[in-house]
């Protein structure tokens, strides 16, 4: 089949709804665009332990230590996952890592806000584990078999992540008048990165289209958006904190609540490497690595070692 | 020592007593025995397991996907592999 025959066919196979697995023909563009989008979620994962390891000392009992502990750990693990899904594209784990490493490669910009008190554990829970998971479950009927697998495990483990940063939100809202400000003050710096973390607006997206038009996205950046501010303002209501939006108010002809303009001057300058903390977390991301070096050389000495005295066992016998 | 040189492995993981092994996915382990120990701390930390096998990937032999026709489109037609093929009275039960 020349190529012209092989792109028509792998169009309908998506348009069939049917999942491109590895080993099939796909066109180059589109083996690119998962292999960086992957990348991205999966860096965005073990970038995103870091501001929540921060907590893990300071959790104010052992049950909420315990559940922040497992949350990190939960990240740590879909990382692995969504590298793993990329790694069956062809590219290979240190490849990916030494990218995040050098710079070259993106994560989720809201990792690069700073996390300046406990109540930022559960504003993260909520607002940025409730956005991602707006933004992973279609994720889960994603054309690319590997990667829908991944994401169907992921969005399984996150609930727990939400609803664990929801309850350290409602007890803050339930404690003294400092508490309740705690809270408040980290919905506030919390609601805005956020709402960005649905990327750039329909219009100013230079690779929805493709994405659409091939089954990688289900929704559009401006509708999961839509949903997210929906969901998110009666449960704000409950816990009795507002929403730092001016312009937020409900709009009766179309059921939805309207927003105001997101900045998207500061979107862009933390994409580019400018945000409060995109230095330290990639020092830090170094600094691990680095670290762990010896660890690494260490097991597969050991295991070449053991393979060795494995197989002059055989040769005596 | 190379970095490049722990291999990867597929896990495998019955979920209860009386299943089979199923396939979860996948991870780098320098040998079998830390492949098993990370596949625990992966994927059994809600329960999903009670045994787990790990194989490493290179020693997976797959069919061809583009094969897939040759391969499986013979069993399309012999429905007469099927128990509701053969016609039988309404009268009859249970067979």
């Amino acid at each position: 089949m020349n190529i012209v025959d092989l792109e028509h066919e792998f169009m309908k196979r998506i348009k069939a709804d049917q999942k491109i697995e590895p080993k099939d023909w796909m066109p180059e563009k589109y083996r690119q665009t998962l292999i960086r989008q992957i990348a991205q979620h999966a860096h965005s994962e073990i970038v995103g332990m870091l501001p929540e390891a921060n907590y893990i000392s300071r959790a104010p009992t052992l049950r909420r230590k315990a559940a922040l502990l497992a949350k990190i750990q939960d990240e740590a693990g879909h990382g692995l996952y969504l590298y793993c899904a990329a790694e069956t594209l062809g590219v290979d784990r240190d490849t990916l890592l030494d990218e995040l490493h050098s710079g070259k490669a993106k994560y989720s910009s809201i990792f690069n806000y700073p996390t300046l008190t406990w109540a930022d554990m559960g504003a993260i829970g909520w607002l940025v584990d409730g956005a991602a998971i707006l933004n992973q479950v279609p994720l889960c009927k994603c054309s690319f078999g590997p990667y829908a697998r991944a994401m169907v495990r992921v969005c399984k483990e996150e609930s727990f992540h939400q609803r664990q940063g929801y309850e350290i939100l409602l007890t803050l809202c339930n404690g003294s008048e400092e508490q309740k400000k705690m809270a408040q003050d980290a919905v506030n710096r919390w609601w805005w990165p956020s709402m960005m973390m649905f990327g750039p607006s329909d219009e100013n997206s230079k690779h929805s289209a493709y994405s659409m038009e091939t089954g990688i996205k289900k929704f559009s950046n401006d509708e999961l958006r839509q949903r997210f501010v929906d969901q998110t303002k009666p449960q704000a209501d409950i816990l009795g904190v507002t929403l730092p939006d001016k312009d937020l108010k409900f709009d009766e002809s179309s059921g939805h609540w309207k927003y105001g303009e997101i900045d998207w001057e500061e979107f862009n300058n933390v994409i580019q490497g400018n945000g409060p903390c995109n230095k330290i977390r990639l020092k830090h991301r170094r600094e691990a690595w680095e670290k762990g070096a010896w660890v690494r050389d260490a097991a597969s000495a050991y295991a070449a070692k053991k393979a060795l005295k494995n197989s002059e066992s055989k040769q005596v016998a | 020592m190379d970095k490049k040189s722990w291999p990867l492995w597929e896990v495998f993981i019955r979920s209860k007593h009386g299943l089979n092994h199923k396939h979860v996915g996948s991870l780098h382990a320098a040998d079998a025995q830390m492949a098993i120990e990370n596949s625990r701390d992966v994927y059994t930390r809600r329960m999903e397991g009670i045994s787990i096998w790990v194989v490493e990937s290179k020693n997976i032999t797959a069919s061809d996907p583009n094969q897939q026709e040759a391969m499986f489109e013979p069993a399309v037609d012999k429905i007469y592999r099927h128990p509701t093929f053969y016609n039988l009275p309404d009268e009859l039960e249970h067979m």
